[in-house]
């Protein structure tokens, strides 16, 4: 498992070839990439926020429970923060397994946690001034399946 | 000694990001009534604790929750990471 909190970008093509290469006996990777929504234009810029030691920690802690669920063979977590433009990849989650099924399902369960259990906030700066983005009553209630 | 951490908005209408805070509070809502007591930016930040979460030591937890052997509390909104 390999885990990264950073503020620069990450190469969305070498890390995918580099995690599937390495993930030896899987029969399935699935990778999934979150993007800056530009937001139709009006998005000058997003501000992401982090609990520097809480985030690595937590993410970790999210990591390992996926790793007890499901037959994972590998997962990778690359999450960004700092200032990121519409179009910039924020973060990325890849998991190999097995069979698919573990693959598909780990990664959405790491997707629904990191999006409510890793302390990250997003601000964004649009033309009309900077807001905080709210936590959705849906990405709470999306923890409820698992 | 406590170390007391806030992010995001509540950082902002704190106006810190982090603070040694002496306190005899026993739960983290005895902190926060500490807190809030001293001035108003204090008492709006935390006027709303449904829209608050604290962590003790880096571990989400809860208002209720006590004190004793805590080094570092952080105040924060919801999180949006992903």
């Amino acid at each position: 498992m390999r885990l990264v909190v950073q503020a620069g970008p990450f190469d969305l093509g070498a890390e995918s070839t580099a995690f599937a290469t390495g993930a030896v006996g899987a029969g399935a990777v699935v990778t999934f990439t979150g993007i800056v929504r530009d937001n139709g234009g009006t998005l000058a810029a997003m501000e992401i926020e982090h609990y520097p030691g809480m985030t690595e920690r937590a993410i970790a802690a999210i990591m390992d429970e996926a790793q007890a669920r499901w037959h994972l063979i590998d997962a990778l977590v690359i999450h960004r923060h700092g200032r990121l433009v519409g179009g910039e990849a924020i973060m990325m989650v890849a998991t190999a397994a097995p069979h698919r099924a573990d693959a598909f399902a780990a990664a959405e369960f790491l997707m629904d946690y990191l999006k409510s259990r890793a302390p990250f906030w997003k601000k964004e700066l649009g033309r009309d001034g900077a807001s905080w983005v709210a936590a959705k009553d849906e990405d709470e209630a999306a923890l409820n399946r698992w | 000694m406590i170390e007391v951490l806030y992010f995001a908005w509540v950082r902002e209408r704190i106006g810190l990001p982090r603070e040694r805070i002496e306190t005899r509070a026993a739960t983290v809502a005895d902190l926060i009534a500490e807190l809030s007591a001293r001035e108003d930016r204090y008492a709006m930040a935390f006027a709303d604790l449904a829209s608050l979460r604290v962590a003790l030591d880096q571990e989400l937890s809860s208002f209720d929750a006590p004190l004793a052997g805590v080094r570092e509390v952080a105040f924060f909104p919801p999180m949006t990471g992903g």
